[in-house]
């Protein structure tokens, strides 16, 4: 699904360098579901940004699903990023002046389907993270986590192959987090495969991998029991 | 390409933006509205100067120019300075032969005599005018009508009095058309009642009567007033005016270079300078206008890249969910040009309904100093474009000041 090899990133600042991720390999297969883990500076906010298309590497090859990620343009990576990728962020980021529903549908309208359809898709999925209820509902009008849920399910609305989720429940309690973690592994149940960046131990232990970052390097990966999130809802 | 001006959602998106910041986006539509409504109100209102100008003049051809008999200033041929001079029929006629680019030339002859009617009467200026007058001065007729070619050759005893002299020696409401009045003692049919002209061109005269009539009664013989010459339309009367009097001076023994044996009046050129201040005035009123409306679209650019500014996160959003920046940049542009057609129609209405009022107010009647203010559908049209290729370009700066973020950085905006 995704290989990353020899994967460097440095930010100029001012006059001189920082060299933020050194040399990443890293080999995600299908229907994985792996935390990248690190403290603040270790790069794995970079990492994310790089695989997700927001930013490109200096150095290292990046494939997806067999197809290499180079040479972009701000257009093929909209296309690309459109197509292939799912995002969560951990404040939500939907936008505040459309309902949920329109949220939702915001990637479909990108891919230019017709109003109707994608209003169609985008109530099917407001249906399976359960807020069809909420769908003409502002995002001010929603909890902290409906509206995560708002925004995984906009991040479906696409039907990418890969979801990226950044600290997706670090504006949450721990109660509602749990709720969410247990959609996610729900969705990786499903056979989505799926990317997370946080620093939360126990949310890590839900995920079937840990990555650790420090300083730009991996430091350690490996596979992890899950720990179901329902077990504590 | 042009199928998303269709799109519900680019509409919606418009309409959000702009319910989202209501004041802010009216307050921007003010400048374009304000340049819109100063260049229709002024336009129209020029054109209805104009238009109240023309009517003014409308009767007249303005192409003319009067020359009379004076006295002469220099010694010529044996003749002494100081003789008088007096135009006659034979010179009206050699001008109209040998000038070039004349028209008209329409001898007059006017004096003051007294008019009776009854136990009424009283002091009016009687002119024996031909019957070609009418061409160049046309004469609002309220009844009947003017002086023609049979009471010219018949030298008939007939007149055509001013509305003035009507109401001086008429009951009201009573007929005047076939009544006698007596001239000097003599009895005189009206034949017509004309208007009188709030604007006159050289003396004004109560009473025309047949020319050949005056110059019998008043044993004018072969003498004339003054010659009204009128220049055909691509001639200049200025010329016309130079060659008639040179022409004039040699025919009765008159120093070339002497300016005092002929006077003369040149309506051409007073009508040139009126005109010409009418286009100035336009030109000013376009001036002031497409500033203003510069001004008013600047306005609405710097409006929107500060709109732009505080939307750089969910422009952020837009795009890590697949926007491209073409996506971004031209659904601004749409919000700018939007902007700018909605407050250039405001404009337009307001400046109808400016146009209105003032023609409510001003325009009603003859003596109206603005006729009709209205500005043509192709200047409203023309503007609109303008105001779209303003809006357009306007547009993109915010349009690319919002695509230059990248995403990552526009994400990380709180």
């Amino acid at each position: 699904m995704l290989q990353i090899s020899g994967l460097h990133k440095s930010y100029a600042i001012g006059d001189s360098s920082l060299h933020v991720l050194k040399g990443i390999d890293l080999s995600v297969d299908e229907g994985e579901m792996v935390a990248i883990m690190g403290s603040s500076g270790s790069g794995k906010s970079t990492l994310l940004n790089i695989i997700g298309m927001l930013d490109e590497a200096d150095s290292g090859d990046y494939i997806l699903d067999g197809l290499p990620i180079d040479n972009l343009t701000e257009k093929k990576a909209a296309v690309y990023r459109n197509k292939f990728l799912g995002f969560i962020f951990q404040s939500f980021n939907l936008i505040n002046y459309k309902n949920a529903i329109e949220n939702v549908a915001l990637p479909l309208y990108y891919q230019g389907m017709k109003r109707k359809e994608r209003l169609e898709l985008g109530m099917f999925h407001l249906e399976k993270v359960g807020l069809a209820d909420w769908a003409q509902h502002l995002p001010k009008e929603l909890s902290g986590g409906q509206k995560q849920r708002v925004a995984i399910a906009r991040a479906l609305a696409a039907n990418p192959k890969l979801l990226l989720a950044d600290e997706p429940t670090g504006a949450l309690d721990t109660k509602t987090s749990h709720e969410i973690m247990e959609f996610i592994q729900q969705l990786n149940d499903e056979g989505k495969t799926i990317l997370m960046v946080t620093h939360e131990e126990d949310i890590a232990n839900m995920c079937k991998r840990i990555v650790r970052l420090r300083d730009g390097v991996i430091m350690e990966d490996k596979k992890v029991t899950q720990v179901r999130a329902g077990q504590y809802v | 390409m042009f199928r998303f001006l269709f799109d519900r959602d680019t509409w919606q998106e418009v309409f959000d933006s702009f319910s989202k910041n209501k004041l802010r986006s009216i307050l921007t539509m003010v400048g374009v509205w304000w340049g819109v409504l100063l260049l229709i109100g002024l336009l129209g209102s020029a054109r209805g100067l104009e238009n109240s100008f023309n009517r003014l003049f409308g009767d007249f051809a303005t192409n003319s120019v009067f020359i009379w008999g004076q006295s002469t200033s220099k010694p010529f041929k044996g003749f002494q300075e100081g003789r008088g001079v007096r135009l006659t029929l034979t010179d009206a006629k050699k001008v109209e032969e040998n000038i070039e680019g004349i028209e008209f030339v329409v001898p007059r002859n006017q004096r003051q005599a007294k008019m009776d009617r009854k136990f009424l009467s009283g002091s009016f200026s009687v002119a024996g005018d031909m019957p070609l007058l009418d061409k160049v001065q046309k004469k609002k007729l309220k009844h009947g009508r003017f002086i023609n070619e049979a009471d010219m050759i018949a030298k008939r005893k007939v007149a055509v009095i001013s509305e003035d002299i009507y109401k001086q020696l008429f009951e009201k409401d009573e007929k005047a058309i076939n009544e006698y009045v007596l001239i000097n003692g003599i009895n005189f049919k009206v034949i017509g009642v004309f208007k009188t002209s709030n604007v006159s061109m050289g003396p004004s005269s109560d009473v025309h009567i047949p020319f050949n009539t005056f110059q019998q009664i008043f044993n004018q013989g072969d003498r004339i007033g003054w010659i009204m010459i009128t220049g055909k339309r691509d001639f200049n009367i200025k010329q016309i005016e130079a060659d008639a009097k040179l022409l004039l001076k040699n025919l009765n023994k008159i120093h070339p270079d002497d300016k005092r044996a002929f006077g003369s009046f040149n309506l051409g050129d007073e009508f040139a300078k009126v005109t010409g201040f009418l286009t100035g005035m336009q030109f000013l009123t376009w001036f002031v206008g497409i500033a203003t409306l510069i001004a008013g679209v600047f306005a609405i650019g710097n409006i929107l890249l500060i709109t732009v500014k505080e939307r750089t996160k969910e422009i952020g959003v837009r795009r890590a969910l697949g926007a491209t920046p073409f996506e971004i940049k031209r659904q601004i542009v749409v919000e700018a040009v939007f902007l700018t057609i909605i407050a250039g129609l405001l404009g337009i209405l307001t400046g109808g309904w400016i146009l209105i009022a003032l023609n409510h107010f001003f325009g009603q009647g003859d003596e109206a100093t603005i006729v009709n203010p209205s500005v043509s559908i192709a200047v409203v049209f023309i503007a609109l474009i303008i105001l779209v290729m303003l809006g357009t370009l306007i547009g993109l700066i915010p349009a690319f000041k919002a695509t230059s973020v990248k995403p990552i950085e526009a994400l990380r905006e709180e």
